[in-house]
C-alpha cells in the first residue's frame, strides 16, 4: 500500500501534544472491542479517575485540562469564594434597586 | 515473552516496516499478527499489570495512565505514517494470539467495512479558545463612556453600572466567539469528508488561557491535508480574542466507530 509523501508535518503532536487531546482519543474514541480481559472504561468512568486526580495531583489534572471541580462549591474553596462574591453582588444589586425606589416613594408620600 | 496480548489497532497488511525503536505499552515493541488478510497490531504485556484486577487499578493511577496512553498513541501514530490504522480503545487485551484471531474472525466484516471507509484518511483536530478581555479594560471603557471617571464605584448605582458594562462586554465576547467558531466549523466541515463535534475541553491548559468554545475533529483525505491546514491557517488570521489550535494528523479515532 503506498501513501502519498506530501503529508504535512504533525501539528501540536509529539512533545507539544496536549495530554487531554491524547486521553480524549485513546480513552473515549476508537473502536470498542470486548477483549478477554473485560474492563469497561465506562465502569471505571473517567469521573472516578478525575476524582482520584484531584486528590493525587491538582497541577497534573490541570495540565490535562481537567478542572471542573474548581466550579464545584463542594470541592473548591475558590468556587465557594465565587459563590460568596455572587451573593454579595446580588445583595448590592437589590440595595441599589431599593436606593432607586426610595426617592420615588419619598415623592409619592410628600407631593 | 508470554503473557497477554494488548491490541492497538487493526489494519490492512502494509509493506513499509514500522520505525524500529518503537516501544509499545509495557515496553514491548508492537508486533504484527496476520489473520484472514487483516493485521492486528499487538504487544505482549504481563499479566501482573494487564489482568483485570491490576488493569482496573492502574487505570486510576494517573502516571500509569499517562505513560500507557502516550505509548498507545505512539504506536497508532507510527502506524498512521505507513497505513490507515483502525485504532482500538485503550486497554483492549486478549489472553493469547488465538483470542485475537477469534476476534478478527468474529468482526471481520465490520472491520473491513470501516477500514474501507477510512482508507487513506486522517483526522485533524481543531479547537477554538476565546480569551475574555481583562476586567480593568472593560471598567475603564465603562467609565469613559458616560464621563464618569473609571475606578472605585462610589455608590451602588455606579458599581452596578460598571458591573453591567463588564457583563455586556463579556456577553458580546461570547457571542462573537460562538459566531466565529460556528463559521469556522461550517467552512472546515464543508471541506472535510466528515466531522465530529466533541465536548469542549473543560480546560485551562498550563500557560494557556481562554475558554474552549469549539472542539472538533475533521476527516480529511491524506492528500488533501495540506490544503486543509492552509484553510485553517487562513481562517484563523487576525481575529482578536480568538485562538485556533490545530492538532494532527491523527489516526481517524473520532470516526472509527460504527456508523
Amino acid at each position: 500500500m503506498t501513501m502519498p509523501s506530501r503529508v504535512p508535518e504533525p501539528y501540536g503532536q509529539g512533545s507539544g501534544a496536549n495530554l487531554a487531546d491524547i486521553l480524549e482519543r485513546v480513552l473515549d474514541k476508537g473502536i470498542v472491542i470486548a477483549g478477554d480481559i473485560r474492563i469497561n472504561l465506562l465502569d471505571i468512568e473517567l469521573l472516578t479517575i478525575k476524582l482520584r486526580l484531584i486528590v493525587a495531583s491538582v497541577d497534573k489534572a490541570k495540565e490535562m485540562g481537567i478542572d471542573w471541580w474548581e466550579d464545584d462549591p463542594a470541592l473548591s474553596s475558590r468556587a465557594r469564594r465565587d459563590e460568596l462574591a455572587r451573593e454579595n453582588a446580588e445583595l448590592r444589586e437589590r440595595l441599589a434597586r431599593l436606593e432607586q425606589l426610595e426617592p420615588a416613594r419619598a415623592e409619592e408620600e410628600n407631593p | 515473552m508470554t503473557g497477554l496480548r494488548y491490541v492497538y489497532a487493526v489494519c490492512h497488511p502494509f509493506g513499509t516496516p514500522l520505525q524500529s525503536q518503537l516501544s509499545g505499552v509495557a515496553g514491548d515493541p508492537p508486533r504484527l499478527l496476520h489473520h484472514h488478510g487483516l493485521v492486528a497490531v499487538v504487544s505482549h504485556v504481563p499479566e501482573r499489570d494487564f489482568a483485570e484486577g491490576p488493569l482496573r487499578s492502574h487505570l486510576e493511577d494517573l502516571d500509569w495512565l499517562t505513560a500507557t496512553a502516550r505509548a498507545h498513541q505512539g504506536v497508532i501514530d507510527a502506524l498512521t505514517v505507513v497505513t490507515t490504522p483502525l485504532p482500538l480503545r485503550l486497554g483492549t487485551v486478549f489472553r493469547d494470539d488465538s483470542g485475537v484471531r477469534v476476534m478478527i474472525e468474529e468482526r471481520e466484516e465490520s472491520l473491513r467495512r470501516t477500514l474501507e471507509r477510512l482508507h487513506g484518511r486522517v483526522e485533524w483536530g481543531v479547537k477554538v479558545y476565546a480569551e475574555p478581555e481583562p476586567a480593568d479594560g472593560a471598567q475603564g471603557g465603562a467609565g469613559s463612556d458616560d464621563g464618569v471617571p473609571a475606578g472605585k464605584a462610589v455608590s451602588g448605582r455606579d458599581y452596578l453600572r460598571q458591573r453591567r458594562m463588564r457583563m455586556r462586554t463579556n456577553e458580546n465576547m461570547w457571542e462573537r466567539a460562538e459566531a466565529f467558531a460556528g463559521r469556522l466549523h461550517e467552512t472546515l466541515a464543508a471541506f472535510a469528508e466528515d466531522s465530529r463535534l466533541h465536548a469542549p475541553q473543560n480546560a485551562t491548559l498550563s500557560g494557556a488561557s481562554g475558554r474552549n468554545v469549539l472542539n472538533a475533529a475533521y476527516l480529511v483525505p491524506r492528500e488533501e491535508s495540506e490544503e486543509f491546514v492552509e484553510l485553517v491557517d487562513r481562517q484563523k488570521d487576525d481575529v482578536p480574542g480568538m485562538r485556533v489550535e490545530l492538532t494532527g494528523p491523527w489516526a481517524a479515532y473520532s470516526f472509527a466507530g460504527e456508523e
